[in-house]
């Protein structure tokens, strides 16, 4: 089973709607929304959700007021500022904020009248969905919530699980914005990572740092440009750029307001148009896929620890399980 | 004054909203400060250009224990609720980018076995831009945990008659820290079905914690009218609104501030600023100021 990331280091590149237009044109994938806490996939697949599931990551501390004296230890240790004095109604008290409070549970521990216990946190859902180009696994992280690694983990467990069940052997995942804890739960382990960029100094910023970690993760990497016309200059940059850091460039997508257009229709846009930017991710698509395979192809010859063919550093080695297990808890 | 900058959906013009208003509100008043709390893709210094004077590591503390003192009790592996501290076959295993260093196992060593050691994530930035005080926030590439450095970028930011926070997209922690104590937030949207949906996302955000909030609306092109209409329905207030235009993109792709390039987006931001220090759009204290 192989698993492609679509990410971008900087926001609002065009990940979601490439990965749409992907799953339109693969036909065979599971697809996976990874970017938990502002997930936009569904609003163009228009999913039908078939299971529904609360998501539990980690604990909140909870104050039993009518125990607390207001001795104040939990203050004193509680390293993320998440607890303050606070009048009850034997005069003495304190508050916990939930946002700041970390769940690391020092507070219930070390409380002299055990008036503090950690409770399960209720961050979110996840969902498994049909829609018209296979199955789609998703999610919604609670606003304000935090373990959106772990809320990532739990889609690509789930997202494999359905593969494994619909004899799908290919998994689409759209990552998170960033480089931080939902990127990393997103690609450890993974097949190939296409990062998507566009032409600004932002873009090209951005796409260095995001190209760092999946090197740090020794993920294969792959390169496009969206909206490559915008600035043809930083484009022929960032392609220098990235062939110098060994990261194949797989092709440019022209700026087309057809992408907008096919939002509004709910539709990815090689669903809707023929030329223009369909016709660039096309042929993206057909690059990527040909990468894949001649990945796949070469596992196949030479046993799982082998080098990939092309696009990008690191290969395919050193990405144990322990380590894809340490992302998955953070 | 604190304002935070968010968005919900990444790339609707949060760094070209915070860096052009700071920008223009650093000419008018006395003191500004910007602060890029997006550490994991932080852009404001590409469009600011900052001459940078201080650079601090940002350190978590993480534990080191003593073989020698450690008895196997298995306190430590117990009190940890990250699975970063784990006593095995006699010996005490540590991994270290799981600690979110809560110093838990240190106070709950009985032979005083564990002591704790910085360990670097990231870096904090303070510099001068113009009139405008600048500080970044930068996580190091392959760590994870972005509100440490969040929240030591924070710390470092100069007292101001206006404080611009530039916050990362999303709806999760890092958002939430990034405007810890900020008086007001500045929700940018592009009107596209993902944007507004993830403009609803973060207005339930604003809502859940309680802080008031005002729309600026990015690239707007025709046809956007029952957006505008929608939003006036449902009593959210309509702070700016910046037409698509081709030249703004092209300029934000070289670095350029907008205000500078584009003389009618002076007067967009110029207004802007006036909207907001007029205080329509009524304020209320939002999360707790951190310490």
């Amino acid at each position: 089973m192989q698993e492609l990331v679509i990410i971008s280091g900087k926001g609002g590149t065009g990940k979601t709607s490439i990965t749409a237009s992907f799953a339109a044109l693969a036909k065979r994938a599971v697809l996976a929304d990874c970017d938990v806490d502002a997930a936009d996939l569904h609003l163009v697949l228009e999913p039908t959700i078939l299971r529904r599931e609360p998501f539990s990551g980690g604990f909140r501390a909870r104050l039993l007021s009518e125990r607390c004296n207001g001795c104040g230890t939990c203050i004193e240790l509680c390293r993320f500022s998440a607890i303050t004095p606070a009048g009850g109604p034997n005069g003495r008290s304190c508050q916990i904020d939930p946002s700041a409070c970390e769940g690391c549970g020092v507070c219930a521990w070390f409380c002299p009248q055990l008036a503090i216990e950690m409770a399960p946190a209720i961050n979110g859902e996840w969902f498994v969905s049909d829609m018209r180009h296979g199955p789609l696994v998703h999610a919604r992280l609670g606003v304000a919530e935090e373990n959106s690694g772990k809320l990532v983990g739990v889609v690509r467990e789930q997202a494999r699980k359905v593969a494994r069940q619909t004899g799908r052997d290919l998994i689409m995942i759209d990552g998170a914005p960033g480089i931080g804890c939902p990127v990393i739960a997103s690609i450890t382990g993974a097949s190939l990572v296409l990062i998507v960029t566009e032409p600004s100094l932002s873009g090209l910023h951005d796409l260095g740092r995001v190209a760092e970690v999946a090197r740090h993760f020794q993920i294969p990497a792959a390169v496009c440009i969206n909206k490559w016309d915008i600035n043809p200059t930083i484009t022929g940059r960032i392609e220098r750029e990235s062939r110098e850091r060994g990261l194949e460039v797989v092709g440019r997508v022209r700026y087309d307001r057809a992408v907008t257009g096919a939002q509004l229709a709910r539709r990815a846009v090689v669903e809707t148009a023929t030329a223009g930017c369909a016709e660039d991710i096309r042929s993206i698509w057909q690059r990527v896929e040909s990468i894949l395979q001649a990945m796949e192809a070469c596992k196949s010859r030479k046993g799982p620890a082998s080098e990939p063919p092309a696009a990008g550093h690191g290969g395919l080695t050193g990405n144990t399980d322990s380590s894809r297990r340490q992302h998955d808890r953070q | 004054m604190h304002l935070a900058i968010a968005s919900g959906k990444g790339g609707t013009g949060k760094t070209t909203v915070a860096t052009n208003l700071a920008w223009v509100a650093a000419e008018r008043l006395g003191s500004v400060a910007y602060v890029d709390c997006d550490v994991e893709e932080p852009n404001g210094a590409l469009f600011l250009k900052p001459a940078i004077d201080a650079s601090e590591p940002v350190n978590v503390p993480v534990p080191v224990v003593d073989p020698d003192r450690c008895t196997q009790c298995g306190l430590c592996g117990r009190i940890c609720r990250f699975s970063a501290i784990a006593p095995v076959g006699g010996r005490v295993l540590v991994f270290p980018e799981l600690c979110h260093g809560c110093g838990g196992c240190r106070r709950v060593c009985p032979t005083g076995a564990i002591h704790e050691v910085p360990r670097r994530t990231g870096w904090v930035e303070r510099g001068r831009a113009g009139a405008l005080g600048f500080v970044q926030g930068v996580l190091d590439v392959g760590q994870s945990k972005s509100p440490p450095i969040i929240r030591a970028a924070r710390a470092a930011t100069p007292v101001a008659e206006l404080v611009v926070i530039d916050a990362p997209p999303g709806t999760s922690c890092p958002v939430v820290e990034s405007m810890r104590g900020a008086d007001y937030l500045v929700l940018v949207t592009e009107p596209t079905p993902f944007g507004l949906h993830d403009l609803g996302l973060a207005i339930e955000m604003a809502r859940a914690l309680n802080v008031s909030f005002g729309v600026v609306l990015n690239r707007v092109g025709p046809g956007t009218d029952q957006v505008e209409e929608c939003f006036a329905n449902e009593g959210i207030h309509i702070l700016a609104a910046i037409a698509e235009d081709r030249r703004v993109a092209e300029s934000s792709s070289r670095g350029d501030l907008i205000v500078e390039a584009l003389p009618e987006q002076r007067l967009v931001f110029s207004r802007l600023l006036e909207e907001l220090l007029s205080g329509r759009g009524e304020r209320r204290p939002l999360i707790r100021r951190g310490s």
